[in-house]
C-alpha cells in the first residue's frame, strides 16, 4: 500500500483543543517526502502545536497524523484504526526526530554522550558503534573538537548543533525544527542555520520548520505554510508566497515582520 | 560526680552499643532512600488512584509520631501475625517514617529538571526506564542531596527512640548501665557525646559531598 507518492507526512482532519480553546482546527497538510516545509505565523497560532504533535509530544484530539503511510498515534486492527498501543507509538515514532528551541541537551552529559545515549539505548548499538556514529555526526556540525564538552561550557550556537547531531543520530526521516534560532545571539544564528542549509543537500530528510527568520524560510524552503488562528490560511511554494502573497492576513504579517528586521 | 574509672569501664560496652546504632542508622536510612524514590514515582507518576493512595499514606506516616509507629509496629503487628524481631521492626520504622519525608525531597528533585529533558527523551524515543536513569535522576539527585543529609542525621538522632522497644543500642545501653550502677551521669553524658561527635562528622562529610557534586554540576 506505500508507494513512491505517499506523503511522507499527511495530517488527516487533525484537531487540536485546550478546554474551550481551539489550538488546531481541522487541519490536512501533506508533505512529501524530501519536501522542505516552513510554517510561519504569528505566535499563537498553532504552528509549534503542530510539530509538537507530530513528536507525540502533544495528544491529538481529532483526525489521524500519518507517517510515511502509517498511523502515528493509531494502529490498524481489523480495518479500523484504534490508538496505538506502545509498541507501535515507539515505531513509528522513531522515524521523527526534533530540535528545540532551548536545545534541551542533557546537561550532566558531554556532547558526545548526548549523541550516544539513544543509539544505544534505542538502537541497541555497541558503545564503540555508537562513538564512531557520534563522532561523524559532530564532525559534520562542526564541532569535532567540542566532543568531550558539556552543554554549559558550549554556545548557544554550538549546543544547538549538538542537539541536530543527537536528533540525526538516530536516523529520522523526518526532522522537526521548532524556532530553532530563536534562542541564539543573531551572531550564532548562521551556524545553525548553514548545518541545517547542508542537511537539506546531503541527506534524504522531509523537514519541518516554524521559523522566524523569513529569509531562510524564503531561500530553504520549497513551501510556505503560513498558520493564523488555528488554520492554515494561506500556502504556497516559497518564492510566490513572499513575493505575492494572497490573503491579508498574510500581508498584514509579512509587512510587520519586515518593519521589525 | 564524674567517675572517671567508671567512664572509661562503660566506654567498651557503649562502643559495642554503638555499632547497632550505626547499623540502625544505615540500615534505616537506606530504606529510607529507596522508599521514598517509590514513593515519589508513584505519587507523581501513578495511575490516580495510586497518587492517592501513596499521598495519604505519606501525610499519615509524617503526621503521627516515630515513636507510636514503632510501638505500633512492635505489639500490634503480631496481633495480626506479622512478628518481627526488635532490630527489625525499629530499621523498618526508621526507613519508613524518614521515607515519608525523603519521598517529598525526591519529589522537589524531580520537579526541579526541566520539562524539556522530558520531551528530548521522548524524541529521541528513550524508553521510560532509561529516560529516568540516565537522563532525569542523575539531574535530580544532585540538587536535593543537602536535604537527605539532613534527614541522615535527623534519623541518627533519633534511633534512641528504639530503647522504647529494647534494640540494645547506645541509649538503652546506657539506661541499663545506669540502672544497675545507679550512676547515670557517666553513660548518659558519653552517649551524648558520641552523637554529638558523629553528627558533626557526617555534616562534614555530607558538606564535602555536596561541594564535589557542586563542582560537576557548575561543570556540566
Amino acid at each position: 500500500m506505500k508507494t513512491e507518492s505517499t506523503p511522507m507526512v499527511q495530517f488527516d482532519n487533525v484537531c487540536k483543543r485546550y478546554g474551550e480553546l481551539v489550538v488546531l482546527d481541522d487541519l490536512n497538510l501533506s508533505i512529501a517526502k524530501n519536501e522542505k516545509v516552513a510554517i510561519i505565523g504569528p505566535s499563537g497560532s498553532g504552528k509549534t502545536t503542530v510539530l509538537r504533535m507530530l513528536m507525540t509530544l502533544e495528544s491529538i484530539d481529532d483526525g489521524v497524523i500519518y507517517v510515511d503511510g502509517e498511523p502515528l498515534t493509531h494502529q490498524r486492527q481489523s480495518g479500523r484504526l484504534v490508538p496505538a498501543d506502545k509498541r507501535h507509538l515507539r515505531q513509528t515514532r522513531g522515524q521523527v526526530g526534533m530540535v528545540f528551541q532551548h536545545f534541551n541537551l542533557f546537561g550532566h552529559m558531554t556532547a558526545i554522550q548526548n549523541c550516544m545515549q539513544a543509539p544505544i539505548s534505542v538502537m541497541g548499538m555497541t558503545k564503540p558503534q555508537a562513538r564512531e556514529l557520534a563522532l561523524d555526526l559532530l564532525s559534520m556540525v562542526g564541532l569535532a573538537d567540542k566532543v568531550d564538552q558539556y552543554p554549559a561550557q558550549l554556545s548557544g550556537g554550538q549546543q544547538q548543533r549538538v542537539a541536530i547531531a543527537r536528533a540525526l543520530a538516530m536516523r529520522p526521516k523526518v526532522m522537526l525544527f521548532d524556532e530553532v534560532t530563536s534562542a541564539l545571539d543573531p551572531e550564532l544564528c548562521g551556524e545553525v542555520l548553514s548545518v541545517i542549509r547542508k542537511l537539506g543537500e546531503q541527506h534524504d530528510l522531509t523537514m519541518l520548520m516554524v521559523t522566524h527568520q523569513m529569509g531562510f524560510a524564503k531561500e530553504f524552503a520549497d513551501r510556505v505554510c503560513f498558520f493564523d488562528q488555528g488554520k492554515i490560511a494561506e500556502e504556497g511554494p516559497a518564492e510566490t508566497f513572499f513575493d505575492s502573497p494572497q490573503h491579508p492576513r498574510t500581508k498584514q504579517f509579512l509587512q510587520a515582520v519586515m518593519q521589525a528586521t | 560526680m564524674w567517675d572517671w574509672d567508671y567512664a572509661w569501664e562503660i566506654l567498651p560496652i557503649l562502643g559495642e552499643a554503638s555499632l547497632i546504632t550505626l547499623q540502625a542508622t544505615v540500615l534505616g536510612f537506606l530504606m529510607a532512600l529507596v522508599l521514598g524514590l517509590i514513593l515519589a514515582v508513584l505519587r507523581m507518576m501513578g495511575p490516580k488512584p495510586v497518587r492517592y493512595l501513596v499521598a495519604g499514606f505519606i501525610e499519615f506516616v509524617r503526621s503521627t509520631p516515630l515513636l507510636i509507629q514503632i510501638f505500633f509496629l512492635y505489639y500490634v503487628l503480631p496481633q495480626f501475625g506479622i512478628a518481627m524481631g526488635a532490630m527489625l521492626t525499629g530499621v523498618i520504622a526508621l526507613g519508613t517514617h524518614y521515607g515519608a519525608y525523603c519521598s517529598e525531597v525526591y519529589r522537589a528533585g524531580l520537579e526541579g529538571v526541566p520539562k524539556g529533558q522530558w520531551e528530548a527523551s521522548t524524541a529521541l524515543n528513550l524508553p521510560m526506564s532509561v529516560t529516568f536513569r540516565d537522563v532525569i535522576l542523575p539531574q535530580a539527585v544532585p540538587p536535593i542531596v543537602p536535604a537527605l543529609g539532613n534527614y541522615l542525621v535527623a534519623l541518627f538522632k533519633e534511633t534512641p527512640l528504639l530503647s522504647a522497644i529494647a534494640v540494645m543500642e547506645l541509649m538503652q545501653t546506657a539506661k541499663i548501665l545506669g540502672s544497675e550502677s545507679f550512676k547515670y551521669v557517666e553513660p548518659i553524658t558519653l552517649v551524648g557525646l558520641f552523637f554529638l561527635c558523629f553528627s558533626l562528622v557526617s555534616a562534614f562529610l555530607i558538606r564535602r559531598f555536596e561541594r564535589r557534586l557542586n563542582r560537576q554540576i557548575r561543570l556540566s
